[in-house]
């Protein structure tokens, strides 16, 4: 009941959007600009940009919003069009190559076995995440990532898209976005390690 | 594959926690973490670098002072032109 109640709620809040309405405006940067704004941030990693990215998504959405069926709900479609207005951005001002992370990569001996030993996380990440030092300390790095990492790991893990979801969005294949993602998360865990067991 | 070496069962981790290894090949693994503290750790800290990344960017869906109203204008200006001479 409460769902059909919401669904028609946002039917008549994307006529509302379709004619112009100006308090239409007011309530979908309500509803919908944090979230647009926090994946622009977290895959621009600077403020000014996500800002940027943040009004040509909007301003995309509502000249595209005839096209819009209804077929995902209006936040998913919104969070769509904020994730590739962040891409574009982030393609336009790609000019330098990419910062290996080969050596934030396992080591292993010629026998397949660990070529060094494994220092001890002490802590367990819900005692971490009580600091916000220690969240500030991890977004940093996770900003730090080079970008075709970055991109992957949080539109996989952050934002929660599936696999095909983010490989339609990157314009890559699947497997490609199952091999970033595990060395995204590796050469993140190795840069947390080396922050937390210093 | 026979005994999965440490690297092996690195290689294949994500397959392994996202539940797309075969049952056989899964129980080699399993039967592998057992016996190696250094994977075990590895795996558990993993998933633990993917609890942080997701918890740490929780987000904050404020915008800054005064942007909604500067985003109304820039959809309204986008539409319609300018509002202001």
């Amino acid at each position: 009941m409460e769902s059909r109640a919401a669904d028609t709620d946002e039917a008549g809040f994307v006529q509302a959007l379709k004619v112009g309405d100006q308090q239409a405006y007011e309530r979908l940067i309500r509803e919908h600009a944090g979230r647009m704004l926090a994946v622009a941030r977290r895959l621009l990693g600077t403020e000014d940009e996500a800002q940027d990215a943040l009004q040509d998504a909007l301003i995309s959405a509502v000249r595209s919003i005839h096209a819009f069926q209804g077929n995902a709900r209006l936040g998913t479609w919104l969070h769509r069009i904020a994730v590739n207005a962040a891409l574009m951005r982030l393609r336009s001002r790609r000019r330098h190559p990419e910062r290996s992370i080969e050596d934030l990569l396992p080591r292993f001996g010629s026998d397949g076995h660990w070529s060094r030993v494994l220092p001890a996380w002490s802590e367990s990440p819900s005692r971490l995440l009580e600091r916000e030092e220690t969240r500030a300390m991890v977004r940093r790095l996770i900003d730090d990532l080079p970008d075709d990492y970055r991109t992957v790991l949080v539109l996989r893990d952050i934002e929660g898209l599936s696999t095909q979801e983010a490989a339609e969005a990157l314009a890559i294949s699947a497997g490609a976005i199952k091999t970033r993602l595990h060395r995204a998360r590796q050469a993140l865990r190795r840069l947390l390690e080396m922050e937390i067991v210093a | 594959m026979s005994t999965p070496s440490c690297k092996d069962l690195i290689d294949f981790l994500d397959d392994y926690l996202a539940g797309r290894l075969s049952d056989p090949v899964r129980a080699r693994f399993e039967q592998h973490m057992a016996q190696c503290p250094p994977c075990k750790d590895y795996l558990r800290t993993y998933r633990d670098t993917v609890e942080l990344a997701r918890e740490s960017c929780r987000k904050s869906l404020a915008l800054p002072e005064g942007m909604p109203e500067l985003l109304v204008k820039a959809i309204v200006e986008s539409r319609n032109g300018p509002l202001d001479a």
